[in-house]
């Protein structure tokens, strides 16, 4: 049981390393600083530029993060403050049902609902014309499905501030709202950033939804309606030809690399503030 | 009025509208789905493999990516829990609280659970490639089972930690050593494996990320571990591509069943958890 135990946290490390070890031939031929700031990518010519599709990634993941966290944080609260336990039952059960939606199901809803509507309805009022598959679509899509991670971290973080805070501070004749602004949302802080970055890593590593909605053009974008290229979809879009090409396997899992340490470091720090804030509440 | 009453009223008109937007991302969700997917719907799409000049528009289902996934996600989640459940069961039996291994096998689990299954898709194909392997119902069910080990450690330690430290030393004042004890542990534990399963199956057939780097994809049923098998989520993905109208109405059709398997799975998951709850201390 020990040998199972200490095998599967080394999983971490084998994952690392064997990424790592695939992806150093490319080194050798470029260098890693200008892979990462070069947007030339034809890898027939042996150029890989990953700065389009590292900036595709920020983009979305930016836009998803601005859009879900005001209605997490209010709807987190407002199930920790305010409802009822018949309300929460029904809100949680469709977070579960939000949860559980595989990830191409939210694919396939992007391209038939959100895709639309913006090159029909929001586009036109901006741009002269736009396909739809932008980068506002993926970070529409990305933001619903990192809904449900924010909303159970945010309640499960609530949660664990003491009831006497709240008593004290209504005892003192502050509202609800004033309560859950200064002291359970201050007192949370660190909690709420932590589970923001955790969010955030999701949305780094999400895959097949992003990739059917944001048009997949190897290019920087320069504004919401634009095209862009993130990196996992680089992943999976190539996977196949990737052997046909010298130093396109290299490059490709240099990008799953990436990724990795990426969502490695943010998981790694965010889980360890949270573990402090659950062990200080004890 | 005064300004913080006013405030407050905004601030609670606000949290209602989040609380409901959240409900109708669910029905748009659905409905969406629905609407477009139920009339392509017929009894051929879950009876039959794809014919020839299926993806042209041709007769066939696609019976063969729902054997494909449940397989593997049959195959990853008994041989998942042959692999976590003496894990948790070490983690929380053999170690103490504030065991450092346990604190560091608990932040591992975490940090495995945020990696994308992209990047688990990415590395077990290299290993697939090294050992000569190709892609195969054996490689998705390997990957699958990579990705879900984390989510069924974590949920099932969540409960186990809950374990009363009396009942322990009750068994073991009965003269049980540590490893009998799992028989106690085990019944204590029930609902939340049940509960770990259905999570893990829930993510283990909705992944396309990571079998479409190691299970690739097929027409035909596989028959051993070394074909490759063919996915719902893929199948899903696969016809959405296509430029025919008719394909694409049926990836609709192939994504309602897909979203009616993880509901089914879901709704009897929670029944069986309440069925299993009635050992409980």
């Amino acid at each position: 049981m020990f040998t199972i135990t200490v095998a599967s946290i080394l999983l971490v490390v084998f994952i690392g390393l064997g990424l790592y070890l695939k992806s150093v031939p490319i080194f050798e031929h470029t260098s890693f600083w200008h892979l990462i700031t070069s947007s030339e990518w034809k890898p027939g010519s042996g150029e890989f530029g990953f700065l389009p599709f590292i900036a595709g990634t920020l983009w979305i993941t930016a836009i998803a993060v601005l859009l879900s966290l005001p209605v997490a944080l209010l709807s987190a609260l407002f199930l920790t403050e305010y409802s009822k336990t018949y309300v929460k039952k029904w809100v949680f059960t469709a977070l579960d049902i939000l949860a559980g939606i595989p990830s191409v199901v939210y694919g396939v809803w992007g391209t038939l609902f959100i895709v639309p509507w913006i090159s029909e309805k929001l586009a036109p009022h901006f741009v002269e014309y736009s396909t739809g598959y932008t980068v506002l679509a993926g970070g529409i899509v990305l933001g619903v499905m990192i809904l449900p991670l924010l909303i159970s971290l945010f309640v499960e973080i609530f949660s664990a501030v003491p009831q006497e805070y709240r008593d004290a501070a209504l005892s003192l004749g502050a509202t609800k709202w004033q309560t859950s602004k200064y002291v359970v949302l201050r007192k949370t802080f660190p909690g709420i950033l932590a589970a923001i970055i955790l969010a955030v890593s999701r949305a780094f590593g999400e895959t097949i939804a992003v990739l059917m909605v944001c048009g997949n053009i190897p290019l920087i974008p320069h504004s919401l309606f634009d095209s862009c290229y993130p990196l996992p979809a680089l992943i999976a879009n190539n996977y196949g030809e990737m052997l046909s090409v010298p130093m396109y396997e290299s490059a490709l899992m240099l990008a799953a690399f990436l990724l990795f340490i990426v969502v490695f470091i943010f998981n790694a720090s965010s889980r360890a503030v949270i573990y402090q804030i659950e062990r200080r509440y004890k | 009025m005064k300004f913080k009453f006013i405030e407050e009223k905004v601030a609670k008109v606000l949290m209602i509208a989040s609380a409901i937007a959240v409900f109708a991302f669910v029905v748009n969700i659905i409905y969406t789905i629905l609407r477009r997917g139920l009339p392509a719907l017929n009894w051929d799409m879950i009876s039959k493999i794809p014919a020839g000049g299926y993806y042209n528009g041709g007769g066939g289902g696609i019976l063969n990516a729902i054997v494909g996934s449940l397989y593997i996600v049959l195959g990853s989640t008994i041989l998942g829990l042959l692999i976590s459940i003496p894990v948790v069961f070490y983690l929380n039996v053999y170690l103490s609280k504030d065991s450092r291994l346990a604190y560091t096998a608990r932040l591992a689990f975490d940090v495995l659970f945020g990696i994308p299954s992209i990047v688990y898709g990415a590395f077990a194909f290299t290993i697939m490639i090294y050992l000569g392997m190709h892609t195969s119902l054996g490689g998705g069910i390997l990957v699958i089972t990579l990705l879900i080990i984390p989510i069924l450690i974590r949920s099932m330690d969540e409960v186990a930690r809950q374990l009363p430290k009396d009942l322990l030393d009750a068994t073991y004042a009965l003269g049980a050593t540590k490893l009998e004890t799992i028989q106690v542990v085990l019944r204590q534990i029930a609902p939340g494996i049940a509960t770990a399963t259905l999570l893990s199956v829930g993510r283990a057939i909705g992944d396309a990320a990571g079998v479409m780097f190691t299970a690739g994809f097929t027409d035909s049923i596989p028959t051993s571990l070394s074909q490759p098998a063919a996915t719902l989520p893929l199948s899903v993905f696969f016809q959405l591509s296509s430029p025919n109208a008719d394909v694409q109405d049926r990836a609709y059709s192939a994504a309602l069943i897909l979203i009616f398997i993880v509901l089914v799975i879901s709704v009897t998951g929670r029944l069986i958890t309440n069925h299993f709850s009635k050992n409980k201390i």
